[in-house]
């Protein structure tokens, strides 16, 4: 594996092979010394030109667990034309010496463009609405540990919300069902995809019509910039239809869970109570962030690469 | 990129990932079948032989803790935990640990962990039996030497093989040795554990075809 | 061949004209075609054996940069660059910095082109600073010649505007006013088609509806005001069957493609690499044929490059901050005979009909395009049909490297181009 830019560039064995690794390196994060000379003497360099402090620390931790050492660069989300290109500052930073990137930026395909100017392995942390791989993968890990190896066959997983704009909806439909989960994309017309040609997925507008039938129910972070381009009349119309509210969440499944890949909007796509709930696995898909992140970057930089 | 290894440790230190086939090309090379050394009931004596010898070198089996690294070192410390249980009533705990992420030649080929590590007990303060099946140039067990500090200080690290097969590159030496075999560099000494392996318990050396 | 000879005969091609094909030799003398005949003796050869000789090609949209951007293109790079595409006029587009919105600044551009290689007609906006609201002086720009009027880069959104901008010019003689037509407010902050590949790539996208929308109101209002309105760069199947209905009404209508449009497809996207990035953008399967079919049918009267340089920095960027744009001059005769007349779609003169005299008339260009004849402006091209190629972006005249065909190999190549009787382009390789 050379870089890691789409769940495309894994199938499903690869996303069986990474979750097996993400297995051992939870064990790590467990531990009262938490790190392993996995990666030492290589360099992983965040750059991320969208603010997100949470999955930028994620990665960091990660990389130091497996005493790799780290640079942290964040750019403010630049306007065309204004301070340096990405391309000069990717180049900058591969020549003090890096041996994987991970990038986050704004628009679709930025990691696509750096990894075809440098040599060093990139990571997409996020690429505007396209994909956030990471992601997908600690959300099936944080599934699999739950309900075992052999739990996605047929599961039928709900991803409710703003799928249009999502990179995180983008990954996990894919990923879910590369590992042979029944997915179904649920929100108002004006925030499903365009298309759903191609999308291994099907779409529903009726949240309470599909609820009893989940499994999963996976939300979305609803944005309030949505608002301002007649996508969504307000957030209280969005709660009313699409929330999973108390009374929604009483309707569900006894074994269903709840996931959400935060920051949480308590009180609009999910009620505070729910979020908080026994059915809510919403804290330990938060720990295995590492866990997963390690695993993708021993399998960049540790795990098959010969030294040059 | 080096693919997997498979048939066998052709380079050296490689003595952790060996494959079972009889006939599983090594890098280039067929492997044939040179001598058997043991079989089932020669490795059930050595087993038991050095159950005991870790029993007496320890004053006793309180405080052992066996920790077997994957493959077929942690089914050797299962049945080594078995013997004890058997001739001293004392159940010692087993681990197992993969030094995957502690080897010295990440980067230079294909790795992947075996297994979780898992060691049921702090081992703070106790003697850690280390468990593997063949003890060649000494890398493997330095990096389950560094692996298992990371897990705890324990009182005393102790190695238990079954085979020593001599050509060591560090200075690592093994506490308990079921048979010293000496070797070509080039050969392949192959242990097989009905636990891990298809066929009858054993110990063959292979070399290459010439 | 001795320097900028005054006389020579073009021997041994195939001459494909508006009145049809013929084997002959082509004599120009003093700028004009002198003689057109079996076997002329007696004058320097430009060697045309196995190649096609037709009338010098008429690019109706050409980004040339100056004033402005010169460091992507100018005039004078622009113009080589078409005339080894085999152009002998091109249309600038009024996009510029400042932009072509008056006299002074039309003025200049045709100083700067009047020594190029190539004929450089300039266009005028339409409104004031492209910016949809105040007319353009068309009146004077189309004193100093100007005859296509547009926006281009811009639609002129505003339907009242169009309207009065259709009315105005139809008081100046063969001014043709050119749409951009894709309504921002549907195109939005659009970067790719809007369909399935734009769903899943995760970029915002720029629906059919946003060219079909302005295509069937212009029609309307070409309609009501009688003035011929032009629609350049059509690339969908509902703007193509606008234009069909329209025409069959006999409203004045007419409408050009680009050669990326029946080329290429939204799936190129897919590497993000904004190479393939371009306004309107590549569209489906099903609307390049549609685009093919409105070629054959005669729906689509010409073919126009919309070449656009950009340079290389601009486009090493992600997707959604690289600009628009493709080049197109070097590569447009070929892909023309690559993609449509090799596999039937239009025949030979069909396509050099839609690369010459149909865009000549169009852009009231009358000394290109037409029949090759004694008396006529020499104004020619020789293409080898057979020969192959690798699009190598280095090796393009054009300043800029912006091709989304690197590497893509071609066959049928212009051998010669000759600009009122001076040969521009001599085997390949262009004289100044």
């Amino acid at each position: 594996m050379n870089d890691l830019l789409s769940i495309d560039d894994l199938g499903a064995d690869g996303i069986g092979d990474l979750l097996d690794l993400s297995d051992s390196f939870v064990e790590v994060t467990r531990r009262d010394i938490p790190k392993i000379p996995a990666l030492r003497g290589k360099t992983v360099v965040t750059l991320f030109y969208e603010d997100s402090t949470r999955t930028r620390l994620s990665f960091e931790t990660a990389a130091k667990r497996l005493t790799a050492d780290t640079m942290s660069f964040t750019a403010p989300s630049s306007a065309v034309g204004k301070g340096e290109s990405l391309l000069d500052t990717v180049r900058t930073i591969e020549a003090m010496g890096v041996d994987a990137m991970v990038v986050r930026h704004r628009c679709a395909g930025a990691p696509h463009r750096v990894a075809s100017w440098i040599d060093a392995a990139v990571v997409n942390a996020g690429d505007g609405r396209h994909e956030h791989p990471t992601q997908a993968l600690l959300d099936l890990l944080t599934l699999r540990r739950r309900l075992g190896t052999d739990a996605f066959r047929g599961l039928r997983v709900g991803i409710v919300g703003d799928v249009r704009h999502s990179r995180v909806a983008r990954s996990g439909v894919k990923a879910f069902a590369a590992v042979g989960a029944d997915v179904t994309v649920v929100g108002p017309p004006t925030l499903l995809p365009e298309s759903l040609e191609g999308w291994p997925a099907r779409a529903a507008t009726d949240l309470d019509d599909i609820l009893p039938e989940l499994d999963v129910v996976y939300l979305l972070r609803i944005q309030r910039e949505r608002l301002g381009s007649a996508l969504l009349p307000s957030l209280r119309e969005y709660t009313s239809r699409y929330g999973l509210t108390a009374s929604r969440a009483a309707r569900l499944k006894p074994d269903t869970l709840i996931m959400h890949p935060g920051p949480m909007n308590r009180g609009v796509e999910i009620a505070a109570e729910v979020a908080d709930g026994p059915a809510s696995i919403i804290t330990e898909q938060v720990a295995n962030g590492v866990a997963v992140r390690m695993a993708v970057l021993w399998s960049l930089l540790g795990s098959g690469g010969l030294v040059a | 990129m080096t693919a997997p290894i498979a048939g066998g440790g052709d380079l050296p230190g490689d003595d952790h990932n060996r494959g079972t086939s009889p006939v599983a090309p090594s890098g280039g090379h067929l492997f044939s079948l040179r001598a058997k050394v043991f079989d089932a009931d020669d490795l059930r004596r050595a087993n038991t032989r050095i159950a005991h010898e870790i029993v007496e070198r320890n004053h006793g089996a309180t405080d052992v803790v066996l920790i077997g690294l994957y493959t077929r070192g942690v089914a050797i410390a299962r049945r080594l935990a078995e013997a004890i249980e058997r001739f001293e009533g004392v159940a010692v705990p087993v681990g197992s640990i993969d030094v995957a992420f502690y080897r010295d030649d990440i980067g230079l080929r294909r790795i992947q962990p075996l297994g979780p590590t898992e060691v049921p007990v702090d081992i703070t303060g106790r003697v850690v039996v280390l468990v593997d099946d063949v003890l060649f140039t000494g890398r493997t067990a330095r990096a389950a030497l560094e692996a298992v500090t990371d897990l705890g200080r324990p009182r005393a690290v102790q190695v238990a093989v079954l085979v020593d097969r001599g050509h060591r590159e560090l200075p690592i030496r093994a506490d308990f040795v079921g048979k010293n075999l000496p070797t070509k560099v080039a050969e392949d000494v192959r242990v097989r554990l009905h636990e891990v392996d298809d066929g009858d318990d054993g110990i063959e050396i292979w070399g290459p075809e010439t | 061949m001795p320097d900028r000879p005054d006389e020579f005969v073009i021997r041994g091609g195939r001459v494909v004209d508006a009145t049809g094909e013929r084997v002959a030799d082509v004599l120009v003398q003093g700028g004009v075609v002198a003689a057109v005949g079996r076997r002329v003796e007696g004058a320097p050869v430009l060697d045309a054996g196995g190649c096609i000789v037709v009338p010098g090609l008429v690019d109706l949209h050409a980004h040339l940069r100056e004033p402005g951007d010169e460091e992507a293109e100018t005039i004078e790079t622009g113009a080589r660059a078409a005339a080894l595409g085999g152009f002998t006029a091109v249309v600038a587009m009024p996009n510029t910095e400042p932009p072509l919105d008056d006299a002074a600044v039309v003025a200049s551009v045709l100083a700067a082109g009047r020594e190029a290689t190539c004929e450089v007609a300039s266009s005028g906006c339409i409104t004031k600073g492209r910016r949809g609201d105040e007319l353009a002086p068309m009146g004077e720009m189309h004193t100093l010649g100007v005859r296509i009027f547009t926006d281009d880069g811009a639609c002129v959104a505003h339907a009242g505007v169009m309207r009065r901008a259709l009315e105005y010019a139809r008081a100046l003689p063969g001014a043709v006013v050119a749409q951009h037509a894709e309504d921002p407010s549907l195109a939005g902050n659009g970067h790719m088609h809007e369909g399935s590949w734009s769903s899943r790539l995760g970029i915002p996208g720029r629906p059919e509806a946003a060219e079909a929308t302005v295509v069937a109101r212009d029609v309307l209002l070409a309609e009501l005001t009688g003035t011929p309105v032009h629609f350049l760069h059509v690339s969908t199947a509902a703007a193509v069957d606008l234009v069909r209905d329209a025409k069959g009404r006999g409203v004045p209508i007419t409408a050009e493609v680009a050669p990326h449009h029946f080329t290429l497809t939204d799936a190129e996207c897919r590497t993000f690499d904004p190479a393939f990035k371009v306004h309107p953008p590549l569209r489906t399967d099903a609307d390049v044929a549609s685009v093919k079919a409105g070629l054959a049918d005669g729906t689509i009267d010409a073919i126009a490059t919309d070449h656009a340089p950009h340079v290389p920095e601009a486009k090493e960027r992600p997707f959604e901050e690289a600009p628009p744009g493709m080049l197109g001059l070097e590569t447009a005769f070929a892909l023309t005979l690559g993609e449509l007349v090799e596999p039937g779609v239009l025949t030979l003169d069909e396509a050099v009909a839609c690369l010459s005299w149909q865009p000549a008339a169009i852009a009231g260009l009358h000394h290109h395009g037409g029949p090759v004849e004694p008396g006529r402006p020499a104004n020619l091209c020789v293409v080898d049909p057979a020969v192959r190629w690798e699009v190598d972006p280095s090796r393009l005249a054009s300043r800029s490297r912006n091709t989304p065909y690197a590497g893509r190999k071609l066959t049928g190549r212009v051998r010669h181009t000759i600009l009122r009787g001076e040969p521009v382009v001599v085997d390949g390789v262009a004289q100044r």
